[in-house]
């Protein structure tokens, strides 16, 4: 063996929180994109759609690269995590990335095209598609893989469950009430009562879809149950739905209210309590029962490599990212930015 | 349909496939950013509206061509997982913080300026939206460093050890990032964008000349600048790039004689003076050229400039290490054959240029449009010459491709194989079609820069286009 090659659990917990961030921010930021596509077809066409896709013209393909970051940062610290796990959700995999080839070209398509409806159509479909996939893609390595060795063993239709099909309406629901709560922000006038109208529905799906999910996950392995209802599990996971459900009535008094940050704040909060949710159940496994995030770590040498990286140059991006979100804030008309 | 194919075959050409299209993209897009700032900065230094009108004319094609890259990157991006499971796992340690670098030094980069470069110049100013501009080029300059440098590593790894587990480690990390290849590849690899670029931007400006020319009209300025830039950078570049490749092709001899073997097509190892096949028909099975047509000695002389050295065949590969002949064989000289073509082109503009008639050349013209996307030909050919020439191999003799695969059942692969086929024809091919579209307007010289007087492009979209499945609200 070489010095220096031997996982360090120390770097290795550093880098599964990098990648626990990276996939977040994705989460959060793609999240209102996709909703914005999801909700495209209540939209109105014309003035409700042009100012919809105006408010995130300038900052979707930054908050794509999120999703790089978070797949390029498991291949890179977790490699054999990322070789277990990609075969193993092969078919909703290949589904994400189709719908978000869609997803992507129809923002410069629609634009050069006579045929708008079917650009339009494309937005929607990619959109739903990726949040679906990506949906599936979560509920199918909460409920485990087989493994054999370093490699997937199992089936490539064993993704396709009910909970993983719950999982899938679920991120459709909850991107699409990141959307809504979006555009009450950075819309004004008829779009942004729409919002309103629409983020009451999501808001509705989103909080039942929570509770389907969190009720069914404990159920998947005994290991989850005992996380989340025996002590000293219980400590750490009690205070997460608790804070969910006040969180889910704060926002329903935001909306009621006619606030216009808040609602979209709110949102954000209840991702990252489900996110923390997630995170209870799934660590430290890489592959929930098989792989611990300490197995499936690189080299010691190559965490260390790129957390110099990471140390320089992600507060660098978020400083450019927060600028270009300020530079495109503010409320946005029909006309946008061209 | 598909019991009689492997999953490894259908996996290998699923990635033939999505890095091909792929690479068409990063092939202009990273040329093409760079001549965008060098257009915004000669407006910024000169104030000439000219400039500025073909910033925005090539911006709008940008846009589409930077936008279709990004969408198929990703898709390699998840591809070495998805189908490359046992590369991914064994060669991760090492490959992987490379393009981890590469996202968070050059995606971030790109994506988080393009928005102020496509819709910010009214927002920020000239002076920083040039500066978006130059990062959004260096970001695509970046990208291809570390992306080269990742292949080039695959061809010609150094700085590494391989653990009890099967893994490949680095040992050395500066060993990894200089190897030796890296260096020949992406000045070969970049070149050959500019290149490509160029020649794509000579053939709009020559296509509008032939146009002016027959309908009787005189060219635009716009027109002939973007002409007499782009042959200009043709003869510059197509020399500097038959030099590149030809170090790199020496560079390749020292450390992978085996590929040069194969796209040389010698089979057959020689004491001195090797001739220089031009064609011939490979067989693989009897190991033989046939109908060949070769010129004696030149191959020693080419490669090593010495007439009395050594080259060696593939007589002196062992069987399961050699590549198939016919792909780097082929590909090679169709690479090598535009490259003639290119230096032709270049020496024609500067001779035309030289005698004050680069405008009226016509045949030049007819040829600089014929040779519009020749570069796109010559670069993927390069590739397959280089990748195929790699073969039997994913990390060169040392990590086999069969043993490279995901554990997958054929149809898995050969499904999402067909769905990519299927998208990437319709949606990329819809997508040049936009840029051809926009390539047969002229600039516009209407485009006076902001806080001046401007016509805004608003598209043509009817207020109420027809949704086909509106949904109730």
């Amino acid at each position: 063996m070489v010095p220096g090659i031997a996982p360090d659990p120390t770097l290795t917990l550093i880098w599964a929180g990098i990648i626990g961030i990276a996939i977040f921010i994705y989460v959060v930021t793609d999240g209102f994109d996709l909703g914005i596509g999801i909700l495209f077809p209540v939209l109105a066409p014309g003035g409700e759609r042009e100012t919809a896709i105006a408010t995130i013209k300038p900052v979707w393909d930054a908050n794509q690269t999120w999703l790089v970051l978070g797949g390029g940062g498991v291949f890179a610290a977790f490699p054999l995590a990322y070789a277990i796990l990609m075969p193993a959700v092969y078919a909703p995999l290949i589904a994400m990335l189709l719908g978000l080839i869609f997803r992507g070209v129809a923002f410069k398509y629609r634009a050069r095209t006579s045929r708008i409806w079917l650009w339009d159509f494309a937005f929607f479909a990619g959109s739903t598609l990726a949040a679906f996939a990506q949906g599936v893609i979560l509920g199918a390595v909460l409920q485990g893989v087989k493994v054999a060795g370093r490699s997937y063993a199992g089936g490539w239709w064993d993704w396709l469950s009910p909970f993983s099909l719950l999982t899938g309406v679920s991120v459709v629901a909850a991107y699409a009430l990141l959307g809504a709560c979006w555009l009450i922000w950075r819309t004004e006038g008829g779009v942004q009562d729409h919002a309103y109208r629409m983020a009451g529905q999501a808001g509705a799906a989103s909080i039942a879809a929570i509770g389907a999910v969190s009720l069914a996950t404990p159920f998947l392995n005994h290991d989850y149950f005992s996380r989340w209802f025996e002590a000293p599990g219980l400590y750490y996971s009690a205070p997460v739905p608790l804070l969910v459900g006040v969180t889910a009535l704060l926002f329903i008094r935001a909306l009621r209210r006619r606030a216009e940050v808040a609602p979209f704040v709110l949102a954000e909060l209840l991702f990252l309590l489900t996110f923390m949710g997630l995170g209870v159940s799934i660590f430290p496994w890489a592959v929930p029962g098989q792989v611990t995030i300490w197995q499936a770590a690189t080299a010691a040498n190559a965490q260390a490599f790129m957390l110099v990286g990471v140390g320089v140059l992600l507060p660098v991006i978020l400083c450019y990212t927060a600028y270009g979100y300020w530079l495109f804030g503010g409320k946005v008309g029909a006309e946008g930015y061209a | 349909m598909f019991d009689d194919v492997s999953a490894l075959a259908l996996a290998r050409f699923q990635f033939a496939f999505t890095v091909s299209f792929h690479f068409i993209f990063p092939a202009f897009s990273i040329g093409l950013a760079s001549y965008l700032a060098v257009l915004e900065g000669l407006w910024l230094k000169t104030g000439r509206d000219v400039y500025l009108q073909l910033f925005r004319y090539w911006l709008k094609i940008f846009a589409i061509a930077f936008g279709m890259g990004v969408v198929s990157g990703i898709v390699m991006a998840y591809q070495f997982g998805a189908n490359w499971a046992a590369f991914s796992d064994k060669a991760g340690p090492v490959i992987g913080p490379l393009m981890a670098y590469e996202v968070l030094s050059a995606f971030f980069l790109e994506s988080g300026f393009l928005g102020v470069m496509l819709f910010g110049l009214d927002r920020v100013g000239k002076k920083l939206h040039f500066l978006a501009t130059c990062l959004v080029a260096i970001g695509t300059t970046i990208s291809a460093f570390w992306i080269i440098v990742v292949n080039s590593w695959m061809q010609t790894p150094q700085g590494y050890a391989i653990a009890d587990n099967g893994q490949f480690y680095a040992t050395d990390w500066l060993a990894v990032v200089l190897n030796p290849s890296m260096p020949y590849r992406l000045a070969h690899t970049l070149l050959g964008a500019y290149l490509t670029t160029a020649l794509v931007v000579g053939a709009v400006g020559a296509y509008h000349l032939l146009k002016d020319r027959k309908l009787g009209r005189s060219a635009q300025p716009a027109t002939k600048i973007m002409f007499a830039m782009a042959m200009g950078m043709v003869a510059i570049t197509a020399p500097l790039q038959v030099l590149a490749g030809h170090e790199h092709g020496v560079n390749t001899l020292k450390h992978q004689p085996a590929k040069i073997a194969a796209m040389e097509g010698h089979y057959e190892s020689h004491d001195r003076a090797a001739p220089l096949i031009l064609f011939g028909v490979p067989d693989d099975a009897n190991q033989v050229m046939h109908y060949k047509l070769e010129v004696p000695a030149l191959g020693s002389l080419v490669l090593q400039h010495d007439i009395e050295a050594p080259t060696m065949g593939l007589d002196k590969v062992a069987p399961e290490n050699r590549a198939k002949v016919a792909f780097p064989f082929y590909a090679f000289r169709v690479m090598v054959g535009l490259g003639v073509l290119m230096l032709l082109l270049g020496g024609w503009a500067a001779y035309n240029a030289w005698r004050g008639r680069l405008f009226d050349g016509v045949w030049q013209q007819r040829l600089a449009l014929a040779m519009g996307p020749a570069g796109f030909v010559a670069v993927l050919a390069g590739w397959i010459t280089t990748e195929t020439g790699r073969q039997p191999f994913t990390v060169f003799g040392l990590l086999r491709t069969a043993e490279s695969a995901s554990p997958l059942a054929a149809p898995a692969v050969a499904a999402s194989l067909i769905a990519f086929i299927i998208v990437y024809f319709f949606v990329f091919g819809v997508g040049t079609w936009f840029i051809i579209k926009l390539m047969g307007t002229e600039p516009n010289p209407e485009d006076k820069g902001p806080g001046k007087e401007q016509t805004v492009d608003v598209g043509s979209l009817p207020p109420d286009a027809p949704f086909g499945f509106q949904l109730a609200e």
